[in-house]
């Protein structure tokens, strides 16, 4: 059963069209990321599900419902934003309760309700605290707290991590993580960062330019992008795209590209490939390159090719590499004990059952 | 320790740094002498004798004492045929000010919340157009006024007078009021939205709560200013319906040839305590709610 159905959801604002014809669906329980760069309408897109933005046209629904008209108290939401919208001049339970109270809910069930929400964040000690005498991090459990106390059909969070420092951003991704486990309520989460989105969610609708560019499973949108932009935004450093050319070596097919005037690299394919002569965006995740060891030798898939290290950024875990090949500069990202030096001529190893090809007109995955 | 040696630069710059302190409290010390000087001046005619007064003139150092001008300006002193003093014009006032001060700073409150957090198509120009009579000479408004309050029923009255200060006063109420609300965060309304609250719920629970900062500033903006109005006081009312300000002019004209400077004095002053007392409670309040808007 389905708990959100977005169907050609368009939004405009005078004559600039924000959002172009959105089509999402999500199963009970699911956590669906809606991702992209800013401006791309996914916080548009939340506030219309939300009912705090009209819909130009097309249909929203949350369960069976058609909510297009339905006001925000009445969709059975909670919504966490990003920066919290506490009610400064209440306490931390009154914050909690003024939903419940809105809804003329029994006294004695709304202190059941906080006293269970509160123990659940472990929040308890703040329940008589106001708002500025918190820290970020318990302002954001206290915002997550008021919309769990809801009991909601849809949980709807806009950024809410964006303003914490980094250590404490992670520790609440996974809090957010364990949460949704524990109460597998139906979420929707608007982020610009990619890496929340692949550990929250379980499938990502990545938008870009007011259209959603794809909408699958993290591991798809990750290792199979749809096209180039949603290639190029997930993924940190990002993928590598370079020209190419397909052709037929060893009766195999490859892609071919310069590497200076006189020299081309070659690599075969291990997938399906189009047509000999086509031209082609060849994609490869930093993480694809390695360095050629003799033992490679015969795996299948494995291409190898020469490139000059420019910059080694070491960051502990793993050391990135600015790579020149060809005229281009591509990043790989290696194990520290075999990281390359800088200035060092490399035999780079590049495994092609990873790699992606797009078409250069249309930008879109082969 | 070593010795630290003499700086001719720095014992200049030290030197020059308290010459410049000098000049400016002494400018300062100046210009509050300037301003305080007439009220002690008047403070100190409302304790001399009247002839004394006479003797050396209204500006000159006290060299009797009485407490006599006081009582009579409140009670007793005759003001166009009427001997019964100031009081009654001054609960005129008292009446016209209270309410007038409350309505329209509970209307500017509603306006300024819905110009600022539910805009609609339109409210920018409407507010536009309220933001004229901030700008608009209250003279201009008189003969409408007398022409309407007449329509009404309300003339010679202080309900009128109410009335007038209350619609008058709106356009300051709501500018302020509306441009405080614009620094709380939008969110705070979607917020309560989900959260089932309404219009006024909003408003009760979430807006007035954060709102005492510009409240304080529009009741004293309101109260002072409608309090030391003069002209619709002495236009639209006579007699013993004018507000205090129109009856000390009233006081001035009388017809005797004499003089009365104490009892004179005194009433300005009884004229002049209820605002001085508001900013001396509230003017704390006033300049730190004024820049309440520019800081976080």
């Amino acid at each position: 059963m389905s708990s959100l159905t977005i169907r050609n959801i368009r939004k405009s604002f005078g004559a600039v069209d924000v959002l172009k014809g959105i089509n999402i669906e999500a199963d009970t329980g699911e956590f669906i990321a809606l991702v992209g760069p800013s401006g791309c309408g996914k916080s548009t897109l939340l506030a219309m599900i939300a009912g705090l933005e009209t819909i130009t046209s097309g249909e929203i629904y949350i369960g069976d419902r058609l909510v297009n008209s339905v006001a925000p108290k009445d969709r059975d939401i909670a919504m966490v934003f990003q920066s919290y919208a506490l009610y400064p001049t209440m306490s931390v339970r009154e914050n909690m309760a003024f939903g419940m109270e809105s809804r003329g809910v029994p006294r004695a069930e709304q202190k059941a309700a906080i006293a269970r929400v509160a123990a659940l964040l472990q929040i308890e000690p703040l329940l008589n605290r106001k708002p500025g005498q918190l820290s970020g991090g318990q302002r954001q459990r206290v915002a997550m707290g008021r919309a769990l106390v809801r009991d909601p059909v849809l949980f709807l969070f806009d950024e809410p991590l964006s303003n914490l420092d980094a250590k404490l951003r992670v520790d609440m991704r996974t809090e957010i993580k364990k949460l949704h486990n524990n109460i597998g309520k139906t979420t929707i989460y608007v982020t610009h960062d990619q890496v929340e989105a692949m550990t929250l969610a379980s499938r990502i609708a990545v938008m870009h330019k007011g259209e959603v560019q794809q909408y699958d499973e993290p591991d798809v949108v990750y290792n199979r992008p749809a096209n180039i932009f949603v290639a190029g935004f997930m993924g940190s450093p990002s993928m590598n795209f370079i020209p190419a050319e397909v052709v037929l070596a060893e009766g195999r097919p490859s892609v071919r590209f310069a590497l200076s005037d006189k020299e081309t690299a070659t690599l075969a394919l291990a997938g399906a490939a189009p047509g000999t002569g086509a031209s082609v965006i060849l994609g490869i995740r930093p993480e694809h390159f390695s360095r050629y060891k003799a033992e490679m030798d015969g795996r299948p898939g494995i291409a190898t090719l020469s490139a000059s290290v420019e910059v080694v950024e070491p960051t502990g875990a793993e050391t990135m590499a600015v790579l020149r090949i060809g005229g281009k500069e591509v990043v790989g990202r290696f194990d520290p004990n075999d990281a390359p030096k800088q200035g060092e001529m490399m035999q780079l190893a590049v495994d092609m059952t990873r790699a992606c090809l797009f078409d250069p007109a249309s930008e879109t995955l082969i | 320790m070593a010795d630290i040696a003499y700086d001719r630069a720095a014992a200049g710059a030290a030197r020059r740094h308290i010459l410049t302190r000098v000049v400016i409290y002494g400018i300062l010390t100046l210009f509050a002498a300037v301003y305080v000087l007439p009220l002690l001046v008047v403070i100190a005619n409302s304790f001399r004798e009247l002839p004394e007064i006479s003797q050396n003139g209204l500006i000159a150092f006290p060299k009797s004492f009485q407490f006599d001008a006081w009582p009579e300006a409140w009670s007793t002193y005759c003001i166009g045929g009427t001997c019964e003093g100031m009081h009654r014009y001054f609960w005129n006032s008292v009446r016209m000010v209270v309410p007038a001060t409350i309505i329209s700073t509970a209307l500017g409150a509603v306006n300024g919340y819905v110009l600022s957090k539910w805009k609609f198509r339109g409210s920018e120009v409407l507010f536009t157009c309220m933001l004229l009579g901030v700008f608009m000479p209250g003279q201009i408004a008189l003969l409408p006024w007398a022409f309407l309050l007449g329509k009404l029923g309300l003339a010679n009255s202080v309900y009128g007078l109410i009335l007038v200060h209350c619609i008058q006063g709106i356009s300051f109420t709501t500018l302020f009021c509306r441009n405080y609300y614009l620094s709380i965060p939008d969110d705070l309304i979607k917020a309560a939205r989900i959260d089932g609250a309404g219009f006024w719920r909003i408003f009760r629970r979430i807006i007035l709560p954060l709102s005492p900062p510009i409240l304080i500033v529009t009741v004293i903006w309101q109260f002072t200013g409608i309090w030391n109005e003069y002209l619709f006081g002495v236009v639209l009312n006579s007699g013993q319906q004018q507000p205090i300000t129109a009856a000390l002019v009233a006081l001035s004209t009388n017809g005797t040839n004499v003089r009365v400077y104490d009892v004179m004095s005194a009433a300005v002053l009884i004229g002049a305590l209820p605002p001085l007392l508001v900013y001396f409670f509230g003017g704390k309040y006033f300049v730190r709610g004024l820049t309440a808007g520019a800081i976080k």
